[in-house]
């Protein structure tokens, strides 16, 4: 029996030959990542360790980006809190405001994360690295301390289902609007302790940009990790991010998986998760049949959708036209290199006169943390990844998951749309 | 070890944005984190929560944002113990890495409800609804996982290695 690409990235990690689903087993990390909110737990538990400091300086990143630039004075002392550990320990990957972005932009960018490696981050998005052929999951603090103060962590090793992606997505239709609907046919716990792997001759038509989109949100389905093969695109993006050797890992022919599912991009739509759950998926189609779904706010950014692609997307929906009177359209770049590359493209011009915000780097909205808070019983069509209760404000909100392509044209007219209906 | 109170019981998918809100997370104390446990799903728990008391809940218990707030909140809420179908893996581990004991059980989570006075023998993993005088049996750990609750947490483990 053959091992999937997650299994041969972890048994290379724990020195074995061979590993089968369900075993457990102690695996060498390549990355551990925290950010302001995780990071100071996970610095207390570390100093109750019996150990003498972090086990590698160059293979842990920290990065302060869910409340920066501090929002108060209590997210403050967290974030003097990493620095403070960063700069003891010599941190070679700590990024301060000015240089930050969202973590999960900002590593593949900093070139950190490579084919082959095993990642940890305390933050549930860790996934995202999935695209670049990296196992990569999300923990919590104490998992984190351990992993900076050993350079080891204990994993299960999961099963997987195999998405095989074949066709080419329509025009409207990007990375984000797969991965929704993949969550709205499996369910949030329909890839519960597994791996996603997404494979198929469709990969070639996914951007770099929409892969970080679709492996990161594999937790929305309860996934462990979401992992692509490493093509010809995926080898174009490291050749321009990093310099890092890396190995490059497939899944044996003979691999078993728990299940299969063949998925015909050609034949996605725009697709929008109503409110309290990812898994509350509607085509856009479905969506003219219902009664107009009038909203007051978007957000465009998140580790989801934060990337250049997206806000080049919802730019070219704005471009010309106006946020609808009376709406809030915020627009976060999510690193500094996009948001200066937005700069240099004209597309932080085309927000402006659109009548858009465009904030500094911050995960802010996402979480409810600040930069666009929902009174009562308002609505949000958001890129963000999770529309669970009082998740962005007030427990009487709504959140509507979707692409910037929708999110830009849902600030343009005021209720769910698509740019097509423009 | 045994925990034994009165059942608080939810439904599915019991994500970490109700069970501790992120307006709270600027704050990493336990006992701070503790008052605003539950908030967002059920806004009297707090005030009704005893020491020893027990959560119930159907599938997927503990979904989404990896923040160990969570069940560190629980934990200093008083809980001793959380039952459910299934739980959120990234939850799983950090209940165990901090020492909150959770049981996976199905029939229990279909056969316990609100108010139900609920027993769990940790060693034998049985777990007895008092009130309505049934038992269930619930998934024992790996005996790698059991060398970490019974350190109470990966911290022990790792320094009594």
């Amino acid at each position: 029996m053959g091992m999937t690409m997650t299994q041969k990235i972890l048994a290379a990690a724990a020195g074995l030959d061979k590993v089968e689903a369900g075993q457990l087993i102690e695996a060498k990390l390549d990355l551990v990542l925290g950010n302001d909110i995780t990071s100071p737990v996970a610095i207390k538990e570390m100093d109750k360790m019996k150990v003498n400091g972090v086990f590698d300086k160059d293979k842990i990143a920290l990065v302060p980006d869910h409340f920066v630039p501090n929002k108060d004075i209590k997210s403050a002392e967290h974030c003097k809190c990493v620095r403070e550990f960063a700069r003891k320990n010599e941190i070679t990957n700590y990024f301060e405001v000015g240089e930050m972005g969202i973590e999960h932009a900002l590593l593949p960018e900093k070139g950190l994360t490579v084919p082959g490696d095993v990642i940890i981050g305390a933050d549930s998005h860790t996934c995202t690295y999935g695209a670049l052929g990296a196992f990569s999951t999300g923990v919590g603090s104490t998992d984190m301390a351990a992993g900076m103060a050993t350079g080891e962590a204990w994993f299960k090793v999961p099963s997987a289902i195999r998405f095989n992606l074949i066709g080419k997505p329509d025009k409207w239709v990007s990375g984000k609007d797969v991965i929704l609907h993949i969550i709205g046919m499996i369910g949030v716990d329909g890839a519960l302790y597994k791996s996603m792997e997404f494979v198929g001759e469709g990969i070639k038509n996914l951007t770099m940009d929409d892969r970080f989109t679709i492996a990161n949100m594999a937790i929305e389905a309860g996934g462990k990790n979401g992992i692509f093969p490493v093509d010809d695109i995926a080898v174009a993006y490291l050749k321009e991010h990093t310099t890092r050797p890396y190995k490059i890992y497939e899944a044996d022919p003979d691999a078993v998986y728990d299940e299969e599912y063949t998925i015909d991009l050609s034949t996605l739509r725009p697709t929008v998760s109503f409110p309290h759950l990812p898994e509350n998926t509607h085509t856009i189609d479905e969506i003219h049949e219902m009664d107009d779904i009038r909203i007051d706010q978007v957000v465009i950014g998140s580790c989801t959708n934060g990337r250049i692609d997206d806000l080049r997307v919802a730019a070219e929906v704005l471009k010309d036209r106006h946020v609808a009177k009376g709406m809030r359209c915020i627009v976060i770049p999510a690193t500094q290199k996009i948001y200066m590359q937005a700069m240099e493209e004209g597309l932080l011009k085309t927000f402006i006169e659109a009548g858009a915000v465009v904030s500094t780097p911050t995960c802010g909205p996402c979480l409810g943390g600040y930069m666009g808070i929902l009174a009562e019983g308002e609505r949000c069509v958001s890129t963000t990844n999770r529309n669970f209760v009082g998740r962005m404000g007030h427990i009487s909100s709504e959140i509507y998951l979707a692409s910037p392509a929708v999110a830009a044209a849902s600030a343009v007219t005021g209720k769910i749309s698509c740019p097509c209906e423009l | 070890m045994n925990a034994k109170g009165t059942v608080f019981k939810y439904g599915d998918n019991v994500d970490t944005d109700v069970i501790i809100p992120a307006r709270y997370l600027n704050s990493s104390d336990p006992a701070e984190l503790a008052t605003h446990c539950m908030e967002d799903i059920d806004a009297g728990f707090i005030k009704k929560v005893q020491k020893g008391d027990i959560i119930v809940a159907n599938k997927n218990f503990g979904c989404g944002s990896s923040r160990e707030h969570a069940p560190i909140a629980i934990k200093a809420a008083g809980v001793s113990c959380v039952i459910a179908e299934t739980f959120a893996r990234i939850f799983y581990r950090n209940a165990i890495n901090i020492g909150l004991p959770i049981i996976e059980c199905p029939e229990a989570a279909q056969g316990i409800e609100s108010g139900d006075e609920v027993e769990v023998d940790f060693d034998s993993g049985i777990i007895t609804n008092v009130t309505k005088g049934t038992s269930f049996k619930g998934q024992a750990f790996p005996p790698f996982m059991q060398k970490i609750i019974a350190a109470e947490g990966l911290v022990n483990y790792i320094n009594s290695k």
